[in-house]
């Protein structure tokens, strides 16, 4: 017991490998059997999390369960791990939303083993970037997880559609989808890559903990730029990195393509935890590392989170795709956490900071309950009539009410409805940043206005519409393991909704510690 | 148990209820309705005991059963929830309670509870009829069950969860949360009968246009919690300190002060929520609904939460108002609700259907309520509120019982009209005689029939404040309004009871079941007695008999207990004017409809009259200002050009040059000059190669040659170096 409280991030961190080696060795023609190893094996690492989750202690400021050992001595690089109360819950996120994705792949019939394989790198690259506390470590991991995803998306995608690029050639959507995808990250990435090589050589360590004490005060000037420049130019390179992948607006549209394109499960995390991913590097790293720029610059990160906002919600009000439309709606409500992070970055140090951040939090994971049962959803009806388009549905409520209910249920989860969990995220956003960036929060009530919009027309669309005929007889009703599915997520969305002292207690602590 | 401890529990039952039917029972009607009715009673029991309680406790206002519990932690410190009963909600707690266990009694005969499934029914499509046969072996058509029954009763329960929820908070946020619960209730309620295209279309109307007030609300609340730190009605509007604060404090945003700002702002969520002007389009539109809904949304709970929520946060608004002196936020209310309310009531006037001249005359009573809040009549405001929920959820209930015994009517003759329209109606009184004297009752009240009903003394009230403070405006505009009223409504109870039927299918009308008829009764008793706690105390003679008990007990809710206004007959008259002349004429103009003739009032007004049945067009300008523009902005401006031309263009773009700069490098670069250069070197080591071949012979013989001819030629190029260079 004891070694495993003391090797518990890595024992999490790893045991996706582990799995996969195990899937490796399994023989393809099972596959049944490769189904259900995966799922069984995806479910360790949820149980070592809630270990860690339960052995957690949130009042102690600072970083727990840390290990570290030297990996690179020459330049400093260390595997330095460690939690605090905002990557606990989101390593708690991941933990349980690729249990979630795997059983939800169950449909998947082709190359099954590779498909689990790469799911569970998937789940490796992700978890790294949530538990890293070196730089060098923290940039390997992420562009680790974007491989396994590339793949998803290229070779399990949607087989319909093709799009039309530069010069009149056509190709397929999930092709076209995946690149975009891949180097829209990439092109961030690039900018990440060199700010860490600038910090790294500037500062002499790649330790986050070191960092954070001293980057802040560093004065000394790198080939004689000042060191304000650097510091500069840094900043900016992290901010692009992680706007593209939360996404902000305009740096957005890798998203509904992606999202539209990818299989089910990838979709569920990719808007679950990969979205994440952006937002916890403002949390993580530019905020604490660029106090002063953060503040400077916070003004103009508002602004792009509004646009997102209003934008999201207008762009995702306008789909006749599902699945698009659903993704549009991420585009919609990160921008709140946006919004969040730069109210928090403009006041920091006050208790509006607090709030917002607490929020920003609790939206990031509320998020990834939502927008992960929403994409479900979405799966779940697109695996019986095979099409995505709002206008071939209708009608679908008495043919299977108890879809319906849960699509209404899950809708309004989305939505923000009081006494579910975006509600509450998204309120201590509005309160946090009202008296911050008052402007731009009354205009973000646009954005929450269409968002009822949008979230309306899916649901009357798909349910209430006029009947199709078409599907009559042919619709099956959610089944046994879908169910298994979606009822973690929503019970979680309403026990967040109605008490959520139980995990706003530990992003508080978190937040009054870190910033 | 503790009195607030009950309190606590008392919106929960229907919650469970709601849980257990979607759940569990959902296949067994009848299980799912005694559940459902079943927690109605027992929140009815819990509030009453409450209510009781409240009455018999001194000083409820200074000292109200409050009870907290930190909800989660923000920083430092927690954000607090909870509940509180003070003499405002106390009196809400009463009719709600009582509304809504009539409502659910109500739903389960409206719904046709005990009949057969029907022939063709389908889920999402009001129940039509179904074929039995009697032991003669004929068959009949008879009304057929809900095929939605179990779901209805679980919403409604979850609705009722709501609306106690609103009521027993002491939190503006938890309010919120009642609220928004109750938006999707109404919506899923609305919509009940999704099947048809017109109750698609209102529950979405209804959802976003409330959404219009709540998303302003939210910013009130944030400003609020911002502004003074905490959401609990007891920190705020009982606190002089945080008052004066907040009322001295300016914006600098319409020379607002943070109090007004804020009161405007959570006003604005009233007026979506209670429908007041502009925002006034989903209400008549949610008529789509079953009717009970119609009662349970738009009489007796939901659209009461917004007068409620504004009585709550009076002292906010009225936070800075000196000597009779309105505060701007104060006079922006009056004027909405005065507006509204005479707004409203033109438009009833030309309504046929019997369920819209009622939604009509709700927005336009909410507006009564809204001009009181805004002249600063806290209690006559908050007595209308109470008033006008027992009458209008009687008047709605009854409507629908007269619509039960139109349809049965329709089913017998198998005539193909539409049993909601009143000049299909006529002579119910001696089909419906329950439900005729109840809907009178309740038509009375409405229109303030004076001494008797409720609504007398009640409107009777308003009335008074205006006059007494001197707002002639208001005074005016709502003595006119109530002519309207009392006219409007006669014409819709002349319309329907008296004269003769007008169809067969009014002919064979009938009463429709104790379920339906008992809430009836009970509520009509409640809409005389219940105006009776609210007598001025210088009444001519009936003052004084009873207390005014209305005026003690709310009016003790703010810290600085409102006075009375001195009575004088001038408002008096007015009332007793307009409500009797308003009847009279009414009852004159429609006593004497033939079949087939077309309203009086038609050849009257003109085109007016068209104007005032479209309700001054308002659907139509704001699907064209808003509706259609806002689906175009976000169709093709955000998706198609922004994200499509724009955005990827330039990343399409980008991704074009790259390729063609790859294209380039390829062509022009790697073609000719790199691989040029390495072709061109392998070519010449080729050639090389073949011309060197030639010495290849594979003879050993001219190898040897040629080494000791190299070697010597070597010797020589050596010796000559060493020897001649050194």
């Amino acid at each position: 017991m004891d070694f495993i409280l003391n090797h518990l991030l890595t024992l999490i961190l790893f045991f996706p490998v582990l799995a996969a080696l195990i899937l490796f060795i399994l023989p393809s023609e099972l596959k049944i059997l490769q189904r259900w190893t995966a799922f069984v094996l995806s479910i360790i690492p949820l149980i070592l999390s809630l270990v860690l989750w339960f052995n957690f202690k949130s009042g102690e400021p600072g970083f727990q369960f840390q290990e570290i050992y030297t990996w690179y001595s020459p330049i400093n690089a260390s595997y330095h791990v460690g939690v605090d109360g905002i990557s606990l819950i989101l390593v708690l996120l991941t933990t349980l939303l690729t249990p979630l994705a795997i059983l939800t792949s169950f449909t998947i019939t082709d190359r099954i083993k590779a498909y689990m394989i790469l799911f569970f790198l998937l789940e490796l690259g992700m978890l790294g970037v949530f538990m890293t506390l070196d730089l060098l470590l923290f940039f390997v991991f992420w562009e680790f997880g974007l491989v396994p995803m590339y793949f998803l998306i290229n070779q399990w995608g949607s087989e319909k559609g093709e799009r039309e690029i530069w010069g009149g050639r056509r190709i397929k959507s999930r092709t076209y989808a995946s690149y975009k995808f891949i180097l829209f990250t990439m092109t961030g990435s690039l900018g990440l890559l060199l700010a860490i090589q600038l910090i790294g050589v500037t500062a002499g360590t790649f330790d986050l903990v070191l960092l954070t004490e001293r980057w802040v005060s560093l004065d000394t000037s790198l080939f004689n730029i000042p060191v304000h420049t650097v510091k500069t130019i840094a900043f900016w390179a992290f901010v692009i990195a992680f706007a593209v992948k939360v996404p902000v607006w305009p740096f957005h549209t890798w998203l509904p393509d992606a999202h539209t394109e990818a299989p089910t499960a990838g979709s569920m995390i990719l808007a679950g935890v990969l979205l994440k991913l952006g937002a916890y590097g403002f949390l993580r790293l530019v905020l604490p590392l660029y106090p002063q720029e953060s503040k400077y610059f916070a003004g103009a990160l508002a602004f792009l989170a509004v646009v997102s906002i209003i934008h999201g919600a207008l762009a995702a009000y306008g789909q006749t795709d599902f699945k698009r439309l659903v993704a549009y709606s991420s585009v919609n409500h990160m921008g709140f956490v946006v919004l969040g992070i730069a109210a928090a970055a403009f006041a920091v140090g006050t208790q509006n900071a607090t709030i917002a951040l607490e929020g920003v939090v609790l939206q990031m994971f509320n998020h990834g309950l939502s927008a992960a049962g929403m994409f479900f959803l979405v799966g779940v009806i697109y695996d019986r009539t095979h099409t995505r388009d709002l206008s071939e549905f209708g009608g679908f409520f008495p043919l299977i009410p108890v879809y319906g209910g849960i699509l209404i249920f899950t809708s309004m989860a989305s939505l923000g409805l009081p006494g579910l969990n975006g509600f509450i995220s998204e309120f201590l956003v509005v309160r946090g940043a009202w008296p911050v960036f008052t402007i731009y929060t009354a205009l973000a009530m646009i954005g929450l206005f269409f968002t009822g919009a949008y979230i309306l027309k899916g649901i009357k669309m798909t349910l209430h519409g006029p009947l199709n005929t078409r599907w009559v007889g042919r619709l099956t009703e959610i089944n046994g393991r879908e169910l298994l599915v979606i009822i973690p997520l929503m019970i979680l969305m309403l026990w967040i909704g109605v008490w959520p002292a139980w995990i706003l207690g530990v992003i508080n602590k978190a937040v009054m510690t870190l910033y | 148990m503790t009195i607030e401890t009950l309190i606590w529990l008392i919106p929960l039952p229907p919650l469970l209820a709601f849980f257990i039917i979607i759940l569990i029972t959902n296949r067994n009607k009848g299980l799912s309705h005694t559940i459902s009715v079943g927690s109605a009673v027992l929140s009815w029991i819990g509030s009453m005991v409450v209510v009781w309680a409240a009455i018999n406790s001194e000083h409820l206002g200074l000292h109200p059963f409050t009870s907290y519990l930190p909800w989660f932690p923000t920083g430092d410190n927690w954000f607090v929830i909870g509940v509180q009963i003070d003499p405002l909600s106390a009196g809400t707690l009463f009719f709600v309670a009582w509304t809504i266990l009539m409502i659910f009694i109500y739903s389960v005969g409206y719904h046709n509870f005990g009949q057969p499934n029907g022939d063709h029914d389908r889920a999402g499509l009001p129940p039509d009829w179904a074929t039995v046969s009697d032991v003669h072996g004929h068959s009949h058509k008879v009304p057929s069950i809900e095929p939605m029954y179990s779901r209805f009763f679980a919403f409604i329960g979850l609705f009722a969860f709501g609306m106690y929820l609103l009521v027993v908070t002491g939190n503006l946020l938890i309010l919120f949360v009642g609220w928004e619960i109750m938006g999707l209730c109404s919506y899923l309620l609305i919509g009940f009968w999704y099947g048809k295209p017109s109750a698609r279309a209102a529950m979405i109307k209804a959802f976003m246009t409330t959404r219009v007030g709540d998303v302003f609300m939210l910013l009130g609340i944030a400003y609020l919690y911002t502004a003074t730190g905490t959401l609990n009605y007891r920190e705020i509007f009982y606190n002089e300190e945080v008052l004066h604060q907040l009322a001295t404090t300016a914006t600098g945003i319409f020379g607002l002060s943070v109090a007004g700002l804020i009161g405007l702002l959570l006003f604005i969520g009233a007026v979506g929520k209670s429908a007041q002007w502009p925002l006034h389009v989903w209400l008549p539109d949610a008529m789509e609904g079953p009717t009970p809904v119609s009662a349970m949304i738009h009489a007796a709970t939901m659209v009461s939460a917004g007068v409620y929520m504004t009585i709550r946060i009076f002292p906010l608004l009225s936070a800075g108002a000196e000597h009779g002196q309105l505060t701007p936020t104060m006079t922006v209310i009056a004027f909405i609700g005065t507006f509204t309310a005479i707004f409203a009531a033109t438009i009833a006037i030309a309504q046929n259907d019997i369920k819209r001249v009622l939604a009509y005359s709700t927005i336009s009573q909410l507006g009564f309520m809204f001009a009181a809040i805004g002249i600063g009549a806290y209690v006559a405001a908050a007595f209308h509120l109470i008033m006008h929920a027992f009458f209008k959820a009687l008047l709605f209930l009854g409507s629908g019982s007269v619509i039960h015994g139109m349809e049965h009517g329709v089913l017998h003759t198998g005539e193909h009209i539409d049993s909601q329209d009143m000049f299909n109606m006529g002579g119910l009184r001696k089909k419906m005689p329950i439900t005729f004297w109840t809907f009178l009752i309740g038509g009375l009240a409405l229109a303030g029939f004076p001494i008797l009903t409720a609504g007398f003394w009640s409107k009777d009230e308003i009335f008074a404040d205006a006059f007494g403070h001197n707002h002639w405006a208001v005074f005016i505009t709502l003595a006119f309004a109530a002519l309207l009223t009392a006219y409007y409504t006669m014409r819709q109870i002349t319309l329907t009871f008296l004269g003769k039927p007008r169809t067969h299918a009014a002919e064979h009308a009938h009463e429709s079941k104790w379920t339906m008829t008992l809430p009836l009764v009970v509520l009509a008793v409640l809409s005389v007695i219940a105006g009776w706690v609210g007598i001025p105390e210088d009444f001519p003679a009936l003052g004084g008999t009873i207390p005014n008990f209305m005026h003690e007990f709310v009016g003790e809710t703010l810290l600085e207990h409102p006075e009375m206004v001195v009575f004088s007959y001038i408002p008096l008259l007015t009332s007793l004017v307009v409500s009797l002349g308003g009847l009279t004429l009414g009852w004159l103009v429609y006593r004497d409809i033939k079949v087939g003739a077309f309203d009086p009032a038609q050849k009257a007004l003109g085109p007016l009259y068209t104007v005032l049945k479209k309700g001054y067009y308002f659907d139509e300008l704001y699907d064209f200002l808003f509706v259609r523009p806002s689906y175009w902005l976000a169709r093709n401006f955000a998706y198609l050009w922004m994200d499509h031309k724009v955005i990827d263009g330039i990343i399409n773009g980008v991704g074009h040059i790259a390729g063609l700069i790859g294209d380039f490098l390829r062509n022009f670069i790697d073609k000719p000059i790199i691989n040029g250069f390495g072709d061109w070197v392998g070519e010449t080591t080729k050639k090389l190669g073949f011309l060197f071949r030639s010495i290849q012979t594979g003879r050993v013989q001219q190898y040897m040659i040629i080494a000791l001819v190299s070697m010597m030629a070597f010797s020589a190029i050596f010796y000559y170096l060493l020897v001649f260079t050194r």
